[in-house]
């Protein structure tokens, strides 16, 4: 009870850091001037060359680019000193299509982006989580090969427990009811992916320095699992599977001569993978601008007086804490929602012929 | 802007993921989930022995007591026989002791006639002897003279001639 407590409040002093972190931001790019909400959470949802701290200060990163004419280079992100200096030809757009990207001017004069491999705010934060992840879960496994031999089996205490735990009610609770029969082939996968979404959704809630990025409201993030989920239901999809999709059980006019039935299931292929990546990215966006905003309303009620001001400083906070106890809850849903769906298209990929033709 | 997927972090992504996924898909959770299973069945399998060892252990106690019963009556029985047969033989003793004492009350008694008949022979013989002397000393005294022997002759013939008439 009391150790709950604790972590309840560490949570709130984690979030009142990062009000006070927005507001030096905020402070910084107003200037005095018209404080844009719309370009500072835009900002803050997406990628950035370096790890912005507070105020002036931000963590470098490396810029690994290779230019139309320049080949390949890498140099640290410090050398644009925030988008105002231009390095070896290279500079990050201020406006247009490419806003906050590194962009350079081809042979014509037009800006066009280079291939850009940059270890960007979400590639660290990305690196960071897998590192861990893995460090976590082979931590466990280590405990298990140490301490559960065969004929004398031990019972987890602790953290290595409350990690069995959790994992065995993924395992338990949704790969093995939604997969079928051979989830053991899946379960690897479908753990995977689960923990790998639920750790950067985490990691995205906890506002200071090394996380807080928002790397799985980040499409490309979402679309390569999605990717993953796409190729693991085809590449294991029974034989069953892919006569439903060529040839369904439908009267034939439906699928001779225009084969309307067959091109209806080749889109859903495509759909369902789709439709998880989408689900994902836009429920870790919505859940970081809603944050975002709430925290922005200290700062544009500030031109209204004091009194609205604080008033309003004082029900943001308290809806901020609200809104990040729910994302926590989000956190957990979507990575259960995410590996329960690919759970169920691997196991609707695993049908078997059923001989129900009377 | 959102809705774009920049290649840099696709590239990144399907690495980090890649790696994550190719050490803890062999390293990490097959490991975790093979050790829980392994505990469950082995749990399993020490709930089924226990539940044998309960039921052996009923066995065993309902053999003990069946022994123990039998013990108790074989107990019995052997007392009983030792009682039998302690009866018997005092039994037997005492009718051997009771012969062995008739025989030689027996014998006793036969040696006592025998001294007996032993003893009234030598009386009768000593009376005899006795009385031949007496009667011959009696006689002596009385028939010194001739006169006295014809008295006594003819006392004799009298008497015998009374007794036969």
């Amino acid at each position: 009870m009391n150790s709950q407590f604790k972590y309840i409040l560490l949570l709130l002093c984690a979030i009142f850091v990062a009000n006070t972190t927005l507001m030096a931001s905020g402070g910084s790019t107003e200037e005095g001037g018209e404080l844009n909400v719309k370009e500072l959470i835009l900002d803050h949802l997406g990628d950035s060359y370096d790890w912005h701290l507070w105020g002036e200060v931000s963590v470098p990163l490396p810029v690994i680019v290779k230019g139309e004419n320049s080949g390949w280079q890498v140099f640290m992100s410090s050398n644009f000193h925030h988008g105002t200096v231009e390095y070896n030809g290279f500079y990050i757009a201020q406006e247009g299509s490419y806003r906050g990207k590194i962009v350079e001017k081809n042979a014509a004069g037009e800006e066009v982006r280079p291939w850009d491999f940059s270890l960007t705010k979400n590639a660290m934060a990305l690196i960071l989580s897998s590192i861990v992840l893995i460090t976590i879960i082979l931590s466990v496994a280590r405990w298990y090969k140490k301490h559960n031999t065969p004929d004398n089996p031990q019972v987890a205490k602790g953290f290595v427990g409350f990690m069995e735990m959790f994992i065995m009610s993924v395992n338990d609770d949704i790969v093995k009811p939604c997969v079928g029969k051979n989830y053991k082939k899946f379960a690897p996968y479908l753990l995977t992916a689960f923990f790998f979404i639920f750790t950067n959704n985490i990691m995205g809630l906890i506002p200071i320095f090394p996380f807080g990025a928002n790397v799985t409201g980040n499409i490309a993030v979402t679309m390569v699992l999605a990717v993953f989920t796409f190729f693991t239901v085809n590449v294991f999809g029974s034989r069953e599977y892919w006569r439903e999709i060529l040839w369904p059980d439908v009267p034939t006019w439906l699928k001779f001569p225009i084969p309307l039935m067959p091109v209806i299931e080749i889109v859903g292929i495509f759909t369902k993978p789709f439709a998880l990546m989408i689900r994902l990215f836009a429920n870790i966006l919505a859940g970081h601008s809603i944050v975002l905003g709430l925290v922005c309303l200290v700062f544009v009620t500030v031109s209204l007086g004091t009194a609205i001001n604080s008033s309003m400083s004082v029900m943001s906070v308290l809806l901020t804490v609200f809104i990040n106890m729910v994302e926590i809850l989000v956190a957990y849903i979507q990575a259960y929602v995410f590996t329960m769906l690919s759970a169920v298209f691997i196991g609707l990929a695993q049908v078997e012929p059923h001989h129900a033709k009377h | 802007m959102l809705l774009q997927p920049e290649v840099g972090l696709l590239f990144w992504m399907l690495l980090s993921f890649g790696i994550v996924f190719f050490i803890l898909a062999k390293f990490g959770f097959p490991v975790i989930t093979k050790m829980v299973d392994n505990r469950n069945e082995y749990i399993e399998k020490s709930l089924d022995a226990a539940k044998e060892a309960n039921k052996q252990l009923a066995n065993i106690k309902e053999e003990s007591e069946a022994m123990i019963a039998s013990a108790r009556s074989e107990q019995v029985k052997i007392l009983n026989d030792a009682e039998n047969t302690r009866t018997r033989l005092v039994n037997e003793a005492r009718e051997q002791a009771r012969t062995e004492g008739q025989k030689e009350l027996d014998e006793i008694r036969r040696q006592i006639q025998l001294e007996k008949e032993e003893a009234i022979k030598d009386i009768r013989r000593q009376v005899a002897e006795l009385s031949v002397g007496v009667a011959e000393k009696v006689l002596r005294d009385n028939l010194r003279t001739d006169k006295e022997q014809m008295a006594m002759i003819d006392r004799l013939v009298d008497e015998a001639m009374v007794s036969k008439s």
